[in-house]
């Protein structure tokens, strides 16, 4: 997909006000990226299991009325690590895990995987997968071009499927540090990231530093979007309006 | 070679295990006279290493320790974040394109390939998994060997004088670093590979769900 249409899918990602607009939203996103599925789900939101899904609902009823997830290698490798997996590195070999294997290819997932554990600053626990069809090599490429899409779309999914649980409307400006609100106010003036960067008295790589986890708290996908959520939210206000001094 | 490994799994390997965590108490506790604990096995351990961290480490022909370091996503807890914000201007760090990178160890005569290893294994698993930057906690000396192999951090902010000086820092993630990295070190791009693949694209041992 374009990095456009990305933008604009991403953007379509934050009016999603319910469960089920996350899951309409998953097959825009699937169908965006061109791969067989994609999944998102967590285990402990007020008690409750929630997922967003493109999977066969049929496969998903019966995976969590047989309990699989207790077997699950993506599951069991996720739980215990904080890196992305590649389900061909995962050990598929209890009988368990040959049978969800074999019952979830039947039901039209993909033979590949990239799934993403995702660890909230309150412990809580998600994982986003990226499941597709293709060859080694034909996969390998598309992580290569992707993976880094990956890793934000799976965080923003998470921010904002916490976002539709606990009914909040706004995303929490005070989060951000007075420095970050000063480097994402002169962005919004046109700066370039050098001229940000001398102004701060801090070097380029730090700002990059600090506009990212501005970016990440403000649930944006890019700085420009950044910036922009971070005015329409108030958090700054545009400096030209102000005197001064 | 460079070995990664969660601490989960490290109780598995007692020789590199004992062997790091008395290093790092000789380095932080000895050297530095850094403010750790060092528990009755002479291991020095903190808060972070509960948290199940990724270890970057060195292992030695025979079996011990030569050098690690500990990485941690900063969307969870860190040290910086909750230590040394005073130094990062009052900025919580948190990106999932942003690991923390802390407890860079090195055993007592330690070849300096080593660092420069640890540094290329921290470089390869970023590429490797999408990650754009580093964030680190080092002592005073620690800015002159990292520049020496290749790959100095830029200091965002610093505590103390002297040899009791404290920075935090980041590092920059880039093919070319890792590049002139391997060119400087003797250490192959393919070496390189084959660590990070001899750690995460082998099979797992099979555990068990906790529920």
């Amino acid at each position: 997909m374009a990095l456009a249409n990305l933008e604009t899918t991403l953007e379509r990602l934050q009016t999603t006000r319910s469960i089920e607009d996350l899951q309409v939203w998953a097959h825009e996103l699937r169908d965006g990226l061109g791969v067989t599925h994609v999944l998102y789900h967590t285990g402990n939101m007020k008690g409750e299991q929630v997922g967003a899904f493109t999977y066969d609902l049929d496969w998903v009823r019966r995976y969590i009325e047989k309990g699989y997830s207790q077997y699950d290698p993506v599951v069991l490798g996720a739980i215990r690590r904080f890196t992305p997996m590649d389900w061909k590195t995962l050990d598929w070999s209890s009988p368990q895990a040959r049978v969800i294997m074999r019952e979830a290819m039947e039901a039209g997932v993909g033979n590949q995987g990239w799934s993403v554990p995702i660890w909230g600053p309150a412990g809580e626990f998600a994982v986003f997968t990226i499941n597709h069809t293709a060859t080694d090599a034909d996969w390998q490429s598309f992580l290569e071009a992707r993976k880094k899409d990956i890793l934000l779309i799976s965080h923003l999914v998470h921010q904002q499927a916490k976002r539709i649980f606990s009914r909040e409307t706004d995303t929490p400006s005070s989060e951000l540090s007075p420095r970050e609100k000063e480097a994402l106010m002169h962005l919004s003036q046109g700066m370039s990231r050098q001229e940000v960067a001398d102004m701060l008295k801090i070097s380029e790589n730090t700002l990059r530093a600090y506009i990212d986890s501005a970016r990440h708290k403000l649930g944006a996908m890019n700085v420009t979007h950044a910036v922009a959520l971070a005015l329409a939210k108030g958090v700054i206000v545009s400096h030209g309006a102000l005197p001064k001094y | 070679m460079i070995r990664y490994i969660y601490a989960d799994e490290l109780s598995r390997e007692p020789v590199l295990q004992n062997s790091m965590f008395r290093d790092r108490a000789a380095q932080f506790k000895e050297r530095l006279d850094w403010d750790v604990s060092v528990d009755d096995r002479g291991w020095e351990t903190d808060e972070y290493d509960e948290l199940n961290p990724l270890y970057l480490i060195w292992q030695s022909p025979d079996g011990r320790h030569a050098g690690s370091m500990r990485a941690l996503p900063t969307l969870g807890r860190t040290m910086v974040n909750e230590h040394f914000r005073h130094l990062t201007d009052g900025v919580t760090i948190s990106s999932p394109l942003i690991w923390e990178c802390t407890r860079f160890c090195l055993a007592p005569g330690a070849s300096p390939v080593v660092a420069a290893g640890l540094l290329l294994g921290c470089l390869e698993a970023a590429i490797r998994f999408g990650v754009e930057q580093a964030v680190g906690v080092f002592d005073a000396r620690m800015p002159r060997i990292y520049g020496r192999i290749g790959h100095s951090p830029e200091v965002i902010g610093t505590s103390g004088e002297g040899r009791n000086a404290i920075s935090v820092g980041i590092w920059t993630v880039s093919e070319e670093t890792r590049a002139e990295i391997c060119r400087r070190s003797g250490i192959t791009l393919e070496e390189l590979a084959g660590w990070f693949d001899a750690s995460f694209n082998a099979v797992i041992p099979e555990v068990r769900a906790a529920a």
